[in-house]
């Protein structure tokens, strides 16, 4: 509360701003001093604008053709945002989902464990870029190697925080649960699963985070849409204007994504002691 | 036989017509520490009878807790047998209630969710639980806590959900491992009066362990007194005196005095040894 409070006060948010004001406006006087090449770093203004034309509707407004709204989401930033979250969201899926059920396996049988900590031993250092060519091979260009190698990223986090989470179960749990007659698997749902949570979310949100950055790096390289392909493209016809443009809008994403995520462990975690919220 | 002090009167307690419901025979416990093999138990024998409260009383070290966590089944002794109803104790189970000093709530459900845990797993009826969890509440004053986290109760409502948890199983006997050594002096009688009265009310077998010599009197038919290390029973002392007991009593104080001799005769050697093993360091 109290920090919310100073968080919004007027003097905090002058002093939040101080910095940032001074960049774009040493930027901008950089930019206009005619010392620097507008296409090595364009000014502010122009990013600006860029931006804001990114974003609008390309094309002028048909009540024959599309509703108004439809229209107004016609604009190429948010069909690329949406291509990128759709592929983050998708390949996120696919990799928590096989990391999950494996972590728990993992973490809670010495012997799984056993059978399968090798094989993630030697993959786990590969970065999932490396899997790039592999992934065209296999899938050709589009979705399919995108999500395949988000997946990859999202995997490997996800797995050994769930791991780490089923050994780190108080045992004063598992001896209460016992006393109280509970069973392998309602031990295993309604104890070891949720007392878990909090570190299979931690992995959760560093899994997001990796997903995030193999979304754009895979646009870069297999797929013909979202931000990471506008990008590269701009960077073709040596539009920096939209390059730093679609930067930002990268960030904007990426930061939109992990108050997302705070929320759902929020959420998850309202009974977790220390949470700060 | 365990030697058989009756201080306080040689009356024959009621509990005594009642049949044997614990029997421990010949336990022995032992622990490697390392290249040290520490004798927690040894030649343990007791018969607690139904519905009777017993205190094991000792200081750090004595093994009580051990012999608490042998009945409970957690940890099978090393030689002798746990029988319960004339049936060999060999892993925790729901007739034989525990409550934890460190509550062992479980932090992702409410207090309602909590107190109904064990009676899901014992399969009984959404109805039936939501009436049995719903008197528990009102018999612990927690019905305006049903749906708080423990995060956000204090340690003595904490401590009041563990024991609606375990009240809601409905076992014979409940094993009480220090409930009250975390709480504040006026807390800690509170609960100790609402066992009791639950204790009336319901009838259980109590088997309640700590190393407070008061709450011993207060609360116990029986106090068994432990040696440190070996762990055996000391005394096997009966506490004859009507129940609300009053502290400031002079046959309270003249127990006391007693049962406070041979337990730090006991502490004694329990200090002793954690010098020298500091010193051996």
């Amino acid at each position: 509360m109290s920090q919310a409070k100073t968080r919004f006060s007027p003097a905090a948010l002058l002093r939040g701003s101080l910095v940032p004001v001074l960049v774009i406006v040493l930027w901008q006087v950089l930019s206009t001093s005619g010392l620097i090449n507008p296409v090595v770093l364009p000014s502010p203004v122009a990013v600006v604008e860029r931006w804001w034309a990114y974003l609008l509707p390309t094309e002028a407004y048909d009540p024959a053709q599309s509703s108004w709204i439809l229209w107004a989401l016609s604009g190429e930033m948010l069909f690329d945002a949406w291509s990128s979250l759709y592929r983050v969201v998708l390949g996120f899926a696919v990799g928590a989902g096989l990391a999950l059920p494996l972590g728990l396996a993992m973490g809670g049988n010495p012997r799984v464990y056993a059978l399968f900590d090798p094989l993630m031993q030697v993959l786990r250092p590969i970065p999932p870029i490396a899997y790039i060519p592999l992934a065209i091979l296999w899938f050709g260009l589009g979705n399919a190697p995108a999500v395949f190698l988000i997946a990859i990223g999202a995997f490997f986090p996800v797995l050994m925080n769930t791991i780490a989470g089923v050994r780190h179960v108080d045992g004063i749990y598992l001896r209460a649960a016992r006393n109280l007659g509970a069973g392998k698997l309602t031990m295993f749902l309604r104890v070891i699963l949720p007392a878990a949570t909090p570190y299979i979310l931690a992995g959760a949100r560093i899994g997001i985070g990796t997903a995030f950055i193999v979304v754009i790096v895979s646009e870069m390289i297999a797929v013909n849409s979202g931000l990471g392909f506008r990008i590269l493209e701009a960077r073709e016809f040596m539009w920096s204007d939209k390059i730093i443009a679609g930067m930002f809008t990268i960030g904007f994403l990426g930061l939109a994504i992990d108050i997302g995520m705070n929320r759902l462990n929020n959420h998850l975690l309202r009974w977790h002691r220390g949470l700060e919220n | 036989m365990t030697p058989m002090l009756k201080t306080v009167a040689d009356t024959t307690p009621v509990a005594e017509a009642a049949p044997v419901q614990i029997q421990v025979r010949g336990v022995e416990k032992t622990f490697s520490v390392g290249p040290q093999k520490i004798v927690a138990l040894q030649n343990i024998d007791l018969d607690i009878r139904k519905g009777e409260f017993v205190c094991l009383l000792g200081p750090s070290g004595c093994g009580k807790s051990t012999l608490l966590n042998a009945v409970a089944g957690f940890q099978p002794p090393t030689k002798g047998t746990v029988t319960v109803d004339g049936r060999t104790i060999t892993e925790p189970g729901p007739d034989r209630g525990m409550v934890f000093q460190e509550y062992a709530l479980f932090p992702w459900m409410t207090v309602a969710q909590n107190v109904a845990f064990g009676l899901e797993i014992k399969g009984m009826s959404k109805a039936e639980i939501a009436e049995r969890v719903e008197w528990l509440l009102q018999k612990l004053h927690l019905q305006d806590f049903r749906n708080r986290f423990p995060k956000d109760l204090s340690g003595g409502m904490r401590q009041r959900v563990a024991i609606a948890r375990v009240l809601a199983l409905d076992s014979p006997i409940l094993l009480m491992d220090e409930p009250f050594g975390a709480l504040d002096a006026l807390t800690r009688r509170t609960l100790q009066d609402e066992l009791l009265r639950i204790w009336e009310e319901v009838g259980k077998t109590i088997l309640f362990v700590t190393h407070s010599i008061e709450e011993s009197i207060y609360l116990a038919d029986r106090i068994i007194v432990m040696t440190y290390r070996p762990g055996t029973i000391k005394r096997d002392v009966i506490v004859d005196m009507p129940r609300p007991r009053d502290g400031s009593a002079p046959e309270f104080n003249r127990l006391k005095r007693e049962l406070s001799q041979m337990v730090m005769e006991e502490q004694q050697r329990f200090s002793q040894d954690e010098i020298r093993s500091v010193t051996a360091d």
